[in-house]
């Protein structure tokens, strides 16, 4: 564990005390499990989304840099966002600022007006995601598992920030929160779109590219007969949830796929209670799915498998 | 002792060196040193009216020290101690100072310091050049018999040289037969022709030439020696089978119940049974038990092979032998791997069904392989309207390989032109450049061109089945982006074929250790010389040949084999080895047989003598590390050519002081001896 005594400080963004309150909820609940502490950034301010970086860039860092800033003040290690969009931010702005002298300078310039500081490097910026996966770790997390996923089918949903543009994982097909879901008891499906847009504020900006971008996503999963898509990010969530019936009305579609954050399902595995967990929230009801759990696989089709004799060998997944 | 006389020579290599070392201003200064008879500066020392500047002075002057300063003595030594003896001077009382890589090289931002620097550098090398000794190297007879080590088109070509010639030669081959990946080959570029037509007779010749002993499922375990006399252990692994009785009739393998992927000749493609022959051509000719799949190995019954064997040849308690070889040279012919394309995620491979690798591709369009040559989708029956061929896969990536796989271009113009020839496919290939180098191969690119292969220039970004537009659905999508035209394409498909790059095998890097010879950085084994010498390396005696040394093509390959050969041949023909006299000697006076030094030598070239109860080095062995000179508590042995006197002097010499042209060093205390 990198924390010597597992306390973080913690980032929450806009979204998690009000969209996304079932995230912060079952988060919060799985760390009190883990033993894991995550104290807040006293007097945070909003990371700037996607917007403000297009639109002025200097003030957009300047004002991640104040949380950076604060949350250097706690004497954490570590600085951890579990909404994608401020992971990113926050992990840019540090790492732009060590690598741009110019804009550190400035930046501190600004900071300075408000009688703060920040060192680019002081703090390892992370999700929430990796601090689970890196730190705790599958194993570890399995061992608190009481009520394994069995019988689930998960479409494992990174979106595009997680693993980009740097990060420890392959950004192309990461594979840690699958691996995360197993070691819960889920079953994985291959989810070939598992890192393309969820297409963001653009709900506000072209609804029609942002539409096709959601129908993609959940025609994909449903094509792979997953009972729910699990995300790390809460405009993932929001996107993939809110719109989901104007995706079916626009498209003529009808697509019913739950769309859970990852550490609700954690939390159900580890035996927390679902009304703990911020169950319910969710505009497309994960009731049914969740009947699923405790089952064990669906039966396979009875037709007995024999193998077409002229059909070629397919190569073992690598180990 | 006489007065020394050095005369100091420094090179200004064109402009590689005194295009940042003021050459005339160090020669000026050389010529002021002490002892120093003369210095010069040269626009090439190396050049044949640069040596006979040298051998000059020594028969004018009667030099009797000199000193280069050039490039690194890897390039020249050899070329200024042959001035020297030439001369009537012994070799080895030459000394360079590299001022090249050491100094110009490095330092081309800052000239001042780098001419201080190269002065530095002179100056140790005059003080060092004047503790030297005249040494003598001595000669041993050279070993007759050569080591191939891998059974690919390029150990087969060193060998069949060798043994022509009349030497005997052994090849050690690790798998159940020779051929290695050509083997595994359909057709050949440029010319298409059959792959195991023109291998199989090459084949059949190794395994039957009287100077060739052919030792497959073998594999070399342990080597020690040195150039023309090396002892090589090597484990012959147990096929289970007495080739004194089997005739390769395939009884055993037609009768065996247990079948398995076969991963290495089938390319995972087909499978094979637990007895096993890889593939008809197959030399030897006799088939081996893979031990983990056999069910009598694993359960315990079964049997069927030893029940139907007509000769009685099923040997289940056979063990594995151990061989010792003597031999004078070595070659490592040991190949290449394919790219393991499952770490591209994202291209697919092992998640989608009809993605393939370029080595499945060849043994499915193989007439003798898993589909009889067909080429069909990985249901085996449905043959793909169309087909996408991606380039560089695992190569010219800087995730995976930075290199070029020089072979992948070509054998997609062949792959395309083949599913031209065998179905109705549109083909899509997919390229960063084509690269395609060599004689008669643009030709065969433009010929592919002329018969409709569609070349869309763009790295692929994936590989999905994710449906987005009409017309997606059931089909693999290639996703790129169309460089020429500067837009993002959606190639439907049915079946993808990665051209996945040629890597250093897995274990090259221990098999570099076992030998002794270096690994590039990609993994690759390391010439001597780049350009000049691809074939040797560091190690003497030990040449590499074939893919082993970096991707290459079959003419490259067997050219390189051919020269292995030669450079064998040669050796041999001089019927005795130079040793170099730089080794440790021990002085017997005074040595208290402690040992200390035994253990501690990593060549294993100094042994205790019970009578009279001291430790000798075997000069032979001895490779002048020096790690016994430092070890030994009575200070009685001597590094020869780096004794203490020489490196001390050298460094008092480093430690001219550049920026007052004093020396600033102290005496050093006088050399206490028990
Ligand atoms: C898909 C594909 C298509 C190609 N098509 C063509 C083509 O059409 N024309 C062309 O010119 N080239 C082609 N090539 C390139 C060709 O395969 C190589 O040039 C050639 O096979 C290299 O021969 P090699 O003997 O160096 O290595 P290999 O063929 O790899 O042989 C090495 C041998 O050494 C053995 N070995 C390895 N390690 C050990 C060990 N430690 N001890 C004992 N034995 C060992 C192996 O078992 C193997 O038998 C193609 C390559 C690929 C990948």
């Amino acid at each position: 564990m990198s924390q010597p005594n597992g306390t973080y400080a913690f980032y929450p963004g806009c979204s998690m005390g009000v969209s996304a309150r079932a995230y912060d909820q079952s988060f919060r609940r799985v760390a009190e499990v883990l033993g894991l502490e995550f104290q807040d950034v006293d007097d945070w301010n909003c990371c700037g989304a996607t917007e403000y970086f297009t639109l002025n860039r200097l003030p957009a860092y300047s004002l991640v840099a104040r949380n950076l800033s604060l949350a250097a003040g706690m004497g954490k290690e570590d600085l951890v966002a579990a909404c994608s969009a401020c992971y990113l931010n926050l992990h840019k702005t540090d790492s732009y600022m060590g690598k741009y002298p110019d804009l550190n300078e400035k930046v501190n310039r600004a900071l300075a007006a408000g009688g703060l500081h920040y060192d680019p490097g002081t703090l390892r910026v992370r999700h929430l995601l990796d601090v689970l996966v890196e730190d705790i770790g599958y194993e570890a997390i399995g061992e608190h598992v009481t009520q394994p996923l069995k019988g689930l089918r998960v479409a494992p949903y990174y979106g595009c920030l997680v693993v980009r543009p740097e990060s420890n994982y392959d950004p192309e097909y990461p594979t840690h929160l699958d691996d995360l879901m197993r070691a819960l008891g889920a079953t994985v499906v291959d989810f070939p779109l598992k890192t393309h847009c969820c297409g963001g504020h653009m709900t506000q900006i072209s609804e029609e590219t942002a539409y096709e971008l959601l129908r993609r996503l959940l025609a994909n999963a449903a094509e792979y007969n997953a009972d729910v898509i699990v995300t790390v990010c809460p405009m993932c969530q929001l996107n993939l949830d809110a719109y989901q019936s104007e995706v079916n009305r626009v498209f003529g579609t009808d697509y019913h796929i739950p769309i859970l954050f990852f550490t609700q399902l954690i939390g159900l595995a580890f035996g927390v209670a679902a009304e703990d967990l911020g169950f319910g929230a969710e505009i497309v009801p994960a009731d049914e799915a969740l009947k699923k759990i405790g089952q064990e696989e669906a039966p396979k089709p009875r037709t007995p498998r024999r193998r077409d004799k002229k059909a070629l060998p397919m190569p073992p997944p690598l180990s | 002792m006489t007065e020394e006389k050095v005369g100091v020579y420094i090179c200004h290599c064109g402009n590689n060196i005194a295009g940042t070392i003021d050459v005339e201003a160090v020669s000026e200064w050389a010529a002021t040193l002490p002892h120093v008879a003369v210095a010069r500066d040269y626009r090439f020392m190396c050049s044949s009216l640069g040596q006979e500047l040298v051998e000059q002075d020594i028969k004018e002057l009667g030099l009797t020290r000199v000193v280069v300063a050039a490039c690194s003595p890897h390039m020249h030594e050899p070329t200024f101690r042959k001035a020297c003896e030439r001369a009537g001077l012994n070799p080895y009382l030459m000394e360079m100072a590299n001022i090249r890589e050491h100094a110009s090289w490095v330092h081309q931002h800052d000239k001042e310091a780098a001419t201080e620097k190269a002065k530095a550098l002179i100056s140790g090398a005059v003080k060092r050049a004047l503790e030297l000794s005249p040494l003598e190297p001595s000669r041993v007879p050279i070993q007759e018999a050569t080591l191939v080590v891998g059974g690919g088109i390029a150990g087969i070509t060193t060998a069949l040289e060798i043994a022509d010639a009349g030497h005997p030669v052994y090849l050690v081959e690790r798998e159940p037969s020779i051929g290695g990946h050509m083997a595994q080959l359909d057709k050949t570029f440029p010319t298409l022709d059959c792959s195991s037509c023109i291998l199989t007779p090459k084949m059949f010749d190794t395994g039957n030439h009287p100077n060739i002993t052919l030792l497959s499922y073998s594999e070399v375990e342990e080597v020690s020696g040195y150039v023309g006399n090396f002892t090589v252990r090597v484990r012959k692994k147990a096929r289970k089978v007495n080739t004194d009785l089997c005739t390769g009739c395939g009884e055993c393998w037609s009768r065996c119940p247990a079948k398995v992927v076969d991963t290495v000749y089938e390319a995972g493609l087909g499978y094979r049974t637990a007895i096993y022959r890889p593939f008809p051509q197959a030399v030897p000719k006799y088939p081996v038990i893979d031990v983990e799949n056999c069910i009598y190995f694993q359960k315990g019954t079964c049997k069927a092979c030893e029940k139907f064997c007509p000769t009685g040849a099923i040997d289940f308690e056979q063990e594995d032998e151990i061989l010792e070889l003597e031999v004078g040279n070595i070659v490592l012919a040991t190949g290449y791997d394919l790219f393991d394309a499952r770490r591209i995620p994202q291209y697919g491979y092992g998640r989608l069904a009809n993605v393939f690798t370029s080595l499945e591709f060849e043994r499915m369009v193989n007439a003798a392989g898993p589909t009889g040559g067909k080429v069909v989708l990985r249901d085996g029956v449905t043959e793909p309207q169309s087909v996408a061929i991606i380039h560089c896969v695992g190569s010219r990536d800087k995730n995976y390989n930075p290199y070029c796989s020089a072979t992948c271009c070509m054998a997609a113009l062949k792959f395309g032109h083949l599913v031209k020839e065998k179905t109705d496919a549109e083909v899509y290939s997919f390229y960063i450049d084509v690269r395609a180098a060599f004689k008669d191969y643009e030709e065969f690119y433009n010929r592919v061109l002329e018969e409709g292969v569609h070349f869309v220039r763009g790295r692929v970004a994936e590989v999905t089945d994710a449906a987005r537009q009409p017309g997606e659905e059931g089909k693999l999508i290639v996703q790129v982006e169309d460089t020429l035209i500067g837009k993002q394409r959606r190639i439907p498909v049915d079946m993808v074929i990665l051209m996945a790059a040629m890597e250093p095998r897995a274990d090259a890097e221990e098999i570099a250790h076992l030998f002794g010879v270096g690994c590039s950085a990609a993994g690759f084994f390391t010439e001597r010389h780049p350009k000049l010498d691809p074939i040797a390396t560091m190690s003497d005696g030990i040449f590499i040949a074939g893919a082993c040394q970096g991707p290459k093509d079959i003419p490259a390959t067997v050219g390189q084999g051919a020269a292995a050969a030669a450079r064998v041949l040669t050796l041999i023909s001089q019927g005795e080895v130079e040793i170099e006299p730089v080794r440790a000697i021990i002085d017997e006076e005074r040595c208290s047989g402690c040992r200390i030094c035994n253990n501690l030598c990593p060549y294993g070239a100094i042994d205790y003598i019970e009578d009279p109860g001291v430790s000798r080095v075997n000069p032979a062995l001895c490779k002048g590390c020096g790690t016994c000179v430092a070890a030994c508590p009575s200070q009685v042995i001597t590094g020869q050519h780096f004794t203490f006197e020489s490196i001390m002097s050298q460094i008092e010499g480093l430690l001219y002081d550049v920026s007052n042209g004093h020396e600033t060093y102290a005496e050093p205390a006088p050399l206490e001896t028990a």
